[in-house]
């Protein structure tokens, strides 16, 4: 058999995989850009350059919206690094109920997106909700944690924690159990506390599983959308929107193009922030 | 040996359920053989308060012309016309739909996606008011109503206002002082639900009437560019409308947290005196609280002027025929009875409408609640003006939240305005409307 037909049959196992992905991910991609510059009713289209982006540009709300996103990105991704990375210390330790406990921590994150958002709208509710009643037998007069401007994006953000910070700890916890024991038990003999053995080498040593937390709950904010859909629809006003529920409305409105063309913006807002995001912690490992 | 047995077996399998799946898609595109059942299939509201009334429509054309109708159910609201548009798109439209009238519905490219019904005699039997929402602007109609004609106002509670002594107020600063009286009795005057935030947009679109009481040509000028609601002080009032009831603290607590449900319980029960809605809540409320149905009343949002003073309505929602329908007889004769005497009856055999019909004729029973009554009024006095999506193509998408914003002060009344306007000249170019 010659080399070219040898590459050729190689080729063709790729060939069906190749094909789904460019029917599927590479075309709509492309005719994205391409819709992004038309006037467009799903059956009709009539081009009209960048206007599309003027529009979706000037927005008012758009300034909002990436304020919210890249706030709403990094609360979440920090707390879910923070609080992951503590409790899968905790739990790789030696506890006799660490196996219910993990369980527990990550059952949030096999609940639906919806059914979270659906069930802490009513925990959430300024009177009757089991947030604010549990508040108020402490003597505190809650906020109400939906509906107030102010606050409302960080409640959204604090749930979205909460229902994933499951997936945080379990990378952790495979990261951590990874780590060599001989370590820690080098460390307790040099006299080590448990606190710097957590300080000096689970940290340091975890830094791999710790990136992978940072990249997929950063880049998971900046697309989030589902669970501000649910829980304040952007509202009040517009105080809550962030870049994708802007775009949801601009299709909701029926205007495609002008979505498109945001779909397009967040697409490299996204890859701007992700990519450098990416070489830079990538990088610090290899420094390690 | 047990092996090839087995795939003998599968093969055959196989074999079985490609016939019959061959079978059973030819049976169901074959609409015209006699021995079968014709069925078209209606792609509806759920959760459509009058659901019986139209279940019982359903039963009795069927009972008639021996033809089956399968209601399909899709969401409401930006959703389902999402669902809608995408349908229509794919070519995989139902054979009749619902749909809201006016500026939603011409969106659709009426011409091009629906049949054309006004060569057909259930064409007269409309209000001319009505067919205006429904048409292409070249003469065509596609759609009839089946629903009662909604009246936007204030929905109130008359059981409060006999105990408190007030009168229907004629202006809104007489409102504004009922509101206080109330607010003085511990009670709420105004009801919030901004949690479902489409019923904030109640007081401006509401306030029709009385912007085209002192602007008559404003929808034309609106459609052509001219007016905008930030330079017409006429339209602007409703925007400071909604921000005033909040600035006076006459609006309940946590209007965040209150849905159209609670709203709906609250003027039920008296806890809340004026709820700016259009009486198709009449319905709810008669379904959850009908002990408190009669103690429900409706006046007119009112304007600055006590001698102009009248309600604004709005259009019902209509059926279509989708072209690309396979039963275009039977769809035909489906949306002919909706309209028909037989049709109106049975849909009223299942309680009394909460409004008059977009129909000619048609003869409203004794039994209406007496918000409706209050509402016919103003119908046979000739006081009222349909909202203005029924008379320009343009609604901004955003209004429910723009409107959120002025009814909790987050922004003053000029901007939301401003901010709206600039929503409604997205939706000008979308549809590429002269002068914009």
């Amino acid at each position: 058999m010659s080399k070219s037909v040898q590459s050729l049959y190689t080729y063709t196992f790729l060939l069906p995989a190749g094909v789904i992905y460019a029917l599927f991910f590479l075309a709509p991609t492309f005719l994205s850009f391409f819709y992004s510059l038309t006037i467009w009713t799903l059956s009709e289209w009539r081009f009209t350059g960048l206007d599309n982006f003027a529009i979706f540009l000037s927005e008012p709300s758009l300034v909002i919206g990436f304020r919210n996103t890249l706030v709403y990105a990094t609360v979440s991704a920090s707390l879910k690094v923070v609080l992951g990375f503590l409790l899968a210390a905790f739990l790789t330790s030696e506890l006799r109920t660490k196996g219910f406990l993990r369980s527990l921590i990550y059952f949030p994150n096999i609940v639906s997106t919806i059914a979270v958002g659906i069930m802490f709208s009513s925990f959430l509710h300024p009177s009757k909700g089991i947030v604010n009643v549990l508040l108020a037998l402490i003597g505190i007069d809650g906020p109400d944690w939906l509906g107030n401007p102010s606050i409302a994006l960080l409640s959204v953000a604090l749930v979205d924690v909460w229902k994933g910070v499951g997936i945080a700890m379990v990378i952790f916890i495979a990261g951590i159990q990874a780590i060599d024991r001989q370590y820690y038990e080098a460390a307790r003999i040099d006299g080590a506390s448990s606190f710097d053995a957590l300080r000096h080498i689970t940290l340091p040593l975890s830094r791999s599983s710790m990136n992978t937390v940072i990249m997929l709950a950063f880049i998971g904010g900046l697309r989030s959308f589902d669970l501000i859909w649910v829980m304040t629809k952007g509202g009040p006003g517009f105080t809550t929107d962030l870049v994708a529920s802007i775009i949801y409305k601009q299709f909701q409105g029926g205007f495609y193009g002008i979505a498109t063309a945001g779909n397009v913006i967040l697409f490299l807002i996204v890859s701007a922030f992700a990519i450098p995001l990416y070489r830079i912690i990538t990088k610090k490992e290899v420094d390690l | 040996m047990k092996r090839t047995v087995l795939i003998a077996l599968a093969f055959v399998l196989i074999a079985m359920v490609a016939v019959q799946a061959a079978g059973k898609s030819e049976g169901s595109g074959d609409a015209s053989d006699p021995s079968q059942q014709q069925k078209i299939v209606w792609l509806h509201f759920a959760n459509d308060v009058q659901q019986k009334g139209l279940d019982a429509v359903v039963e009795a054309f069927e009972a008639q012309h021996g033809i089956d109708v399968e209601i399909e159910f899709r969401p409401g609201g930006p959703e389902g016309e999402n669902l809608v548009k995408t349908r229509i798109a794919a070519n995989d439209m139902p054979d009749v739909l619902s749909y809201n009238s006016g500026s939603l519905f011409q969106v659709l490219n009426l011409e091009k996606n629906f049949v054309d019904l006004s060569n057909e005699p259930l064409a007269d039997r409309l209000l001319e008011s009505f067919k205006a929402t429904v048409t292409d602007g070249k003469g065509g109609v596609y759609g009839v109503p089946y629903q009662p004609i909604p009246a936007g106002g204030i929905i109130y509670n008359k059981r409060v206002y006999e105990e408190l002594g007030l009168s229907i107020p004629l202006t809104w600063a007489q409102f504004i002082r009922n509101s206080e009286i109330i607010k003085a009795a511990g009670l709420v005057p105004v009801i919030a639900s901004y949690k479902d935030d489409w019923t904030a947009q109640l007081l401006i679109l509401a306030d029709y009437f009385n912007v085209e009481a002192s602007n008559p040509d404003f929808a034309e000028q609106y459609t052509a560019n001219e007016a905008k609601f930030a330079d017409t002080p006429a339209a602007l009032r409703g925007f400071e409308k909604i921000q005033e009831v909040y600035e006076k603290g006459l609006i309940n607590k946590e209007p965040m947290a209150t849905t159209y449900d609670n709203a709906m319980e609250m003027v039920a029960l008296g806890q809340g005196v004026h709820y700016p809605m259009a009486t198709w809540v009449l319905a709810g409320i008669n379904e959850k609280f009908p002990e408190y149905i009669d103690d429900i009343g409706f006046f007119a949002l009112p304007g600055d002027s006590a001698d102009k003073n009248g309600a604004t309505l709005w259009m019902p929602n209509n059926i279509s025929i989708a072209k690309t329908t396979k039963n275009l007889e039977a769809a035909k004769l489906f949306v002919d009875f909706v309209v028909s005497d037989e049709g109106l009856a049975a849909l009223m055999s299942a309680g009394a409408p909460d409004g008059t019909f977009a129909v000619k004729g048609a003869k409203l029973p004794d039994t209406v609640f007496p918000a409706v009554k209050d509402v016919l009024r103003y119908v046979d006095e000739d006081r009222t003006a349909a909202a203005l999506e029924f008379l320009s193509p343009i609604k901004g998408p955003n209004l429910p939240q723009i409107c959120v914003q002025a009814g909790l002060s987050l922004k003053t009344p000029l901007e939301c305005a401003l901010e709206y306007d600039r929503d409604v000249e997205k939706q000008a170019k979308q549809l590429m409307l002269p002068g914009w």
